[in-house]
């Protein structure tokens, strides 16, 4: 039998003394493709950052690879950031951001090796991007910074991929192209984990899902978890769930017009409809 | 045109422009991290903290660089400590902790008579009062500074540009943090004599802002910034002599002179190049990040 990649124990976790998700249980296999889903503040970038050993953990046991993680020894995951966070003046070119990823492993001088200098430029071509090499970071399209930072992370060949949010403010072009993408490294075997709030257009299209709010609210398939009742649990308001042959749609019911609120949402609805298209 | 060479016959004259355009290289080196990582006031703090701790040293009679050193070192851990902890209050207790060290100098230093001479020097910089040994020191902590850039490059870049992830991708950040505050307060002690404890923030943030108007390029902007450092120290310092100003203010006037040319000059260039007028302190770093460009 295989060994989990990730294996959480009754993890409680935060920062600065304060739990943000607590009693964590969770086992998750090599090869496997979960989303995290939940509203903003619910602990999804917590549970990633807990993954690298960057939040307190005040219970239980974070497990990667079947090693406790810890501050000092760290397995080689790839990460990649909620994009708000980065400054996209920082005077850093594409080529060098991907380069960071092997910023520990690549000798003492302050310059690239020539193996991280073409290893960069095979996965920036890979990723579509290749004429952007020597671009400043500012000059990126959302879709572009994504790749970029994507590159950055499977520079150190990872078999695990954290990403926080890889779809948030991207159009649905964009969206689609980096599902693909993750997809296609999913099938080489990298175990993917993504963090997301979009139901519809994301979490419904993977084979598992945690609904995560201050914990696990529920664990499966989108199928089995997507119910009104934990959705209301999860992310705290009424919503209807839709089902067409294998697609489960979500969709809110904000009460703003009574008359909306008569007949609820029929499975025609424009509001379904429009999120059908992904 | 005034003769730029005969100063140079005297020693002391020599000695503090040495001394000067070390100190510019230095400044100017340091500051693209302190710049980059939104921690301007940090150099403010420090030089007045830094301050108190070297009077006391004087009138308890204890060696300069050992006063100040231990002060200075004491206090930039402090600092970045509270500014890693992103309490809120942390820059107030900064604030805090720093003017009250500076108040005890100044309290102490108006105590004692005769010395209001030393003050000025002490406030804006004086360049007289540069001896062989603090030529040793700032040579030293700028050779040092060098070798632990040059050394620490690419975990350097990654922690100053995301702070966030590099730890997770195996950057000792807690020990080069520590690393960079002790060089930190190493840069400000060295460069006390020749800028005076209120012009050396400045010193510090204005040779990389220049240099990031010129530059996209991390690598360029530290060499850049350190030799527009250098090149400002020099010229401020012959200013100072001709002019008779204080040696920290003449530098500070020198590099702002220079920030403000090159900010004409680069938004004339943008704006001939896009047809309209564009800010061109757009490059630089803003309070909050700037919200991503979508297509
Ligand atoms: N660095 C931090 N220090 C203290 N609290 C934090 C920090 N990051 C996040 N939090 C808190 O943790 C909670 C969950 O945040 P997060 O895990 O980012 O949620 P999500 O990613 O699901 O939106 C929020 O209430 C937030 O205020
Ligand atoms: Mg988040």
């Amino acid at each position: 039998m295989t060994e989990p990649i990730v294996e959480l124990r009754h993890v409680t976790a935060g920062y600065a003394g304060r739990p943000v998700v607590a009693d964590v249980n969770c086992r998750i296999m090599p090869g496997e493709f979960v989303g995290l889903v939940g509203p903003s503040g619910a602990g999804k970038t917590t549970l990633l950052r807990a993954l690298l050993g960057m939040v307190d953990v005040y219970e239980g046991e974070v497990l990667v690879d079947d090693q406790q993680v810890n501050g000092r020894r760290r397995p080689s995951i790839g990460y990649v950031p909620q994009l708000e966070t980065i400054d996209w003046q920082f005077p850093v070119t594409v080529d060098e951001v991907v380069m960071l990823g092997r910023a520990t492993s690549s000798g003492p001088w302050p310059w690239p090796r020539a193996s991280d200098r073409r290893d960069a430029r095979e996965l920036l071509e890979q990723l579509g991007i290749a004429e952007l090499a020597g671009k400043h970071i500012r000059a990126l399209s959302g879709g572009q910074q994504q790749r970029v930072f994507l590159a950055r992370a499977l520079i150190r060949n990872p078999r695990l991929l954290l990403l926080d949010e890889p779809t948030s403010g991207v159009d649905i072009k964009t969206r689609d192209d980096i599902m693909h993408l993750l997809v296609d490294l999913n099938r080489t075997g990298v175990t993917v984990i993504v963090s997301t709030h979009e139901i519809n257009a994301l979490a419904a299209h993977l084979p598992r899902v945690l609904c995560i709010n201050g914990g696990v609210v529920a664990d499966g398939h989108p199928r089995d978890v997507f119910t009104p009742e934990i959705l209301r649990r999860t992310f705290g308001g009424e919503m209807v769930v839709v089902r067409q042959g294998t697609l489960t749609l979500v969709a809110d019911r904000p009460h703003l017009f009574d008359e909306f609120d008569e007949d609820g949402l029929p499975d025609g609805s424009p509001e379904a409809a429009a999120d059908a298209r992904a | 045109m005034p003769d730029l060479i005969y100063p140079l016959e005297f020693a002391f004259f020599r000695q503090g422009l040495a001394a000067a355009t070390m100190v510019g290289a230095l400044t100017g080196l340091i500051g693209v991290f302190v710049v980059l990582r939104r921690m301007s006031y940090i150099g403010h703090g420090l030089s007045h903290a830094v301050f108190g701790g070297a009077v006391v040293g004087y009138v308890a009679g204890i060696n300069f660089y050992a006063a100040a050193g231990l002060w200075g070192f004491v206090s930039a851990l402090l600092i970045n400590q509270t500014t890693r902890r992103r309490q809120i209050g942390a820059d107030a207790a900064i604030g805090i902790v720093t003017t009250s060290s500076f108040a005890v100098g100044v309290a102490l230093i108006s105590r004692a008579s005769s010395v209001t001479r030393n003050f000025d020097a002490a406030l804006f910089g004086n360049l007289l009062g540069v001896s062989r040994g603090d030529l040793w020191v700032i040579a030293g902590v700028l050779v040092t500074t060098v070798i632990v850039v040059f050394f620490t490059y690419k975990q350097l870049l990654f922690m100053t540009f995301d702070p966030d992830v590099a730890p997770a991708y195996g950057v000792a950040t807690g020990w080069l943090d520590a690393l960079f505050a002790l060089v930190l307060a190493a840069t400000i002690i060295a460069s006390i004599r020749i800028m005076g404890v209120t012009m050396i923030a400045a010193s510090i943030v204005i040779p990389p802002v220049v240099a990031r108007l010129l530059t996209d390029r991390f690598a360029v902007m530290l060499v850049l910034s350190s030799a527009l450092g250098a090149v400002v120290a020099f010229v401020g310092l012959y200013i100072s002599y001709f002019a008779d100003i204080a040696s920290g203010a003449a530098i500070v006037l020198t590099s702002a002179t220079l920030f403000g040319v090159t900010l004409a000059a680069v938004s004339a260039r943008e704006w001939v190049r896009s047809g309209r007028p564009r800010a061109a302190l757009q490059a630089l770093p803003a309070a909050e990040p700037e919200p991503p460009l979508f297509d």
